[in-house]
């Protein structure tokens, strides 16, 4: 008998869907986003290769999840983040992420996450050195970060953007001006990615629709990111609307930063999410909520990654919590006759 | 009541898979008749419950239709001979499709014999008490022909304390390639009917529903056209999806209600029956015949000439996959549905009485079976299919690290009837259900040695 699909056609469709992100990334941030996600993919597959090696089991490359990783994790880190920490970043990323608790199917947290919330703690300031999109040049010269050697002092970028600075370039995300200048950038500006950030969750529409893909094809739950919208309204709404100039609106919440991003491709990893439905609208209220009161409330300007992992963590405690009603044990039908 | 039922998709029930039918080149084929076999082996335990115990000795003369073993409990049936001709061996160890060898009956058939049935007592149905009537169904020997071979007359004395007030009949067959109940409902109305009016009175029900799945509905039609006017019997197409077929969701889809958890049908006042046990019925009670022979499909690519046969109760495989010249290098052989039937590891096995289908696969029918087998990725596939609304990955998961004791206790192993959905879905290739049944075998023999 004929099966419908299997991991390896999950997996590449997955991939499928990140390609048109990693053009755009490309085609906004230039060469140095372009060598980013290069840099991070074959960081991932070497650490995957090498994990399979040392535990003495058949190398897993092929499924094409460790790409995922690979390119999940460029698009999170800023355009011009030095190429030897995005290798640092893919390291972690699959080898604690992924390969410690066994390989695929097996990890706990989403793998790029992982990485993402390491150099965070290492490197805290490369990873919130913006740099403008659609720079003149980006497709001939690396943003000077991109070069920086290891452990050497930082390089300013300070000058370069100054000299390459698109009208009325801040260096900061649309997220940080709206946290501590209250400026809150055009939606339809975040909807087509004409915005600083990570390297490829500016463009929310694109995003938006790539993951749709995923859902038509039946290839990742519509419930997560529908659960995740959810709780993202849910939250800021009620505070937007007893401040409106304090708290942005939620639609400005849902388009800014990585949030997009997170609850199309990364709160959707099957591995990391529960089971069933209720289970999954309980994780992806969860994140979304948590995701709004991290921005509002936390010291931090975006939310997104430590929501995700936060609900990772708790997917088993939500899984046992929602298990189906096996038939014929209750539930009022069989009362029914 | 109402409101609810416009919510409810009509007469399904929720999860379950759609696989490729392959039903097209065998359903549209009448019941032939197989040739008889030269050597015919019937094993005294082809249904569930005891063994039957032999009535014949070796190179004793046999009649077509005269028993040759008896009942050996309640829940056991008696064996007719099959062919006329000579007992070559009695007790002698056959291999099954199931596994373990079991013993069988071997008769060598008169190959001159004219093969008619003179073994016989007419009676009047109709004029039959109850009791005498269930008396009747033991005396044919009949088990349920849908596949799970339960001694009928069993089902028709329910647990003291529980009155059947419906009768469920199976016309789903929800297994790809089967078509032997499609004709059978096509071509034994008249008789099915008959077998239906036996049962109902035997129990005292006062309804019953054919449910039939909607890729038939040329028989829904026909049965519809027969059913009788003094009896309150319906028959509605249900949804072609599997496993449509297994009682409980064939009951859920009909009368919306479930049975509970680790019971049976009758503790909802249900008992089911397949078509083709009621067609054999209501052909064997009114003749006082036997359980000799059955309706098979034979299909699959590895036939030549596929069809619905009437396969004397006994024929080996092997003479029977000559007879529809197979072809047998290559290949793999499934006795009943390709979901739930078992692959076969001998040719010399027979066809036994809860046979519904052989079906002959060449490796490119199964691509999918040879695949790799990746670890659980958690996409909750195999809980969008498992039609009981268990937790495959979690038992799944559970099996791997042999924790057979809260798999059952826990996660409701023993409802899990083996239907391969989830295996079926899942994108690792986890083979589940074979986890599944391991575990409730462990967990068996725990229980038996404690």
């Amino acid at each position: 008998m004929k099966k419908v699909i299997s991991v390896g056609q999950i997996m590449r469709n997955v991939v499928y869907a990140l390609l048109p992100l990693c053009a755009w990334a490309v085609y906004q941030f230039g060469i140095s986003a372009l060598a980013l996600i290069l840099v991070t993919t074959l960081s991932c597959a070497l650490t995957e290769r090498f994990f399979c090696w040392m535990s003495g089991r058949p190398t897993t490359l092929s499924d094409f999840s460790v790409i995922i990783t690979g390119l999940l994790l460029a698009l999170t880190l800023p355009p011009g983040f030095p190429l030897w920490m995005g290798a640092v970043a893919g390291f972690i990323a699959v080898g604690l992420g992924k390969s410690l608790f066994g390989g695929i199917g097996y990890n706990v947290m989403n793998p790029a996450l992982v990485g993402r919330a390491f150099v965070q703690a290492a490197f805290p300031v490369a990873i919130t050195t913006w740099t403008p999109a659609f720079a003149p040049g980006r497709f001939v010269e690396f943003i000077p970060s991109t070069l920086a050697l290891p452990f050497m002092s930082p390089v300013d970028t300070a000058d370069w953007v100054k000299s390459h600075a698109v009208d009325g370039f801040t260096g900061a995300t649309p997220l940080a001006l709206q946290k501590f200048e209250r400026i809150t950038v055009d939606s339809s500006d975040l909807l087509f990615g004409m915005v600083a950030g990570s390297a490829g969750e500016t463009a929310a529409l694109l995003i938006f629709l790539c993951g749709a893909y995923l859902a038509l094809r039946r290839m990742m739950d519509w419930r997560i990111p529908a659960a995740v919208f959810t709780g993202v309204v849910l939250v800021a709404l009620p505070f937007h609307l007893y401040q409106p100039e304090a708290f942005p609106s939620p639609l400005f919440m849902l388009l800014s930063g990585g949030l997009m991003l997170g609850a199309m491709f990364m709160a959707s990893d099957m591995v990391g999410s529960p089971l069933t439905a209720r289970g999954v609208w309980l994780y992806g209220l969860l994140i979304g909520s948590l995701t709004v009161l991290i921005r509002l409330f936390g010291g931090l300007t975006e939310g997104v990654m430590y929501a995700i992992l936060v609900a990772n963590a708790l997917t088993p405690l939500i899984d046992s919590i929602t298990q189906p009603r096996v038939y014929g044990t209750g539930g009022g039908k069989e009362a029914r006759s | 009541m109402g409101f609810i039922n416009l919510f409810r998709k009509h007469n399904t029930f929720s999860h379950g898979i759609h696989p490729l039918e392959h039903k097209e080149s065998t359903a549209g084929l009448k019941i032939r008749r197989l040739p008889f076999a030269p050597r015919m082996v019937v094993p005294l335990l082809q249904h569930r419950g005891a063994p039957a115990v032999a009535l014949v000795k070796p190179g004793q003369e046999v009649v077509r239709g005269e028993p040759i073993a008896e009942p050996g409990g309640f829940v056991s049936v008696p064996m007719h001979a099959p062919v006329t001709g000579r007992v070559k061996a009695v007790g002698e160890l056959v291999p099954t499709a199931e596994g373990p060898k079991t013993p069988a009956i071997v008769i060598d058939t008169y190959e001159a014999s004219t093969q008619q049935v003179l073994f016989d007592s007419p009676r009047d149905p109709a004029r039959l008490t109850p009791e005498q009537l269930v008396e009747a169904v033991r005396e044919t020997g009949m088990v349920g022909l849908g596949g799970a071979a339960f001694p009928s007359h069993v089902k028709l004395l329910p647990p003291k304390g529980k009155k059947i007030d419906l009768v469920v009949i199976n016309g789903c067959e929800c297994e790809p390639y089967l078509t032997c109940d499609h004709r059978v409902m096509l071509e034994q109305t008249g008789k099915m009917l008959a077998g239906i009016r036996m049962v109902m009175r035997a129990l005292g029900a006062e309804r019953a529903i054919i449910g039939v799945e909607d890729n038939k509905l040329d028989a829904v039609e026909r049965i519809r056209a027969e059913l009788p006017a003094d009896l309150d019997i319906r028959c509605e197409a249900v949804e072609t999806k599997y496993p449509q077929g297994a009682e409980k969701l064939l009951i859920t889809s009909l009368t919306g209600r479930e049975v509970p958890s680790g019971g049976i049908p009758a503790d909802i006042g249900i008992a089911v029956y397949n078509v083709g046990t009621m067609a054999q019925l209501g052909d064997l009670v009114p003749r006082g015949r036997g359980l000799i022979e059955r309706v098979v499909t034979v299909s699959g690519h590895g036939v030549r000439h596929p069809g619905n046969y009437l396969v004397p109760i006994g024929t080996p495989l092997r003479f029977l996959l000559e007879q529809v010249e197979a072809d047998v290098g290559a290949c793999e052989v499934v006795l009943g549905g390709p979901m739930m039937g078992m692959s076969t590891a001998s040719l010399d096995v027979a066809i036994t009485k809860g046979v519904s289908g052989v079906v002959v696969f060449e490796h490119r029918e199964q691509d999918g079976l040879d695949r790799p087998v990746f670890p659980c990725i958690k996409c909750s596939a195999c809980l969008d299919a498992c039609p009981l609304h268990l937790n495959p990955s979690m038992l799944g998961q559970l099996a791997g690290v042999r924790d057979y004791a809260r798999m059952e206790q826990e996660y409701h192993l023993n409802d899990c009837f083996e239907c391969g959905s989830c295996s079926y879905v899942c994108p690792s290739n986890i083979p589940l259900t074979q986890y599944f049944r391991i575990a409730k075998a462990v967990n068996r023999e725990t229980r038996e040695t404690a």
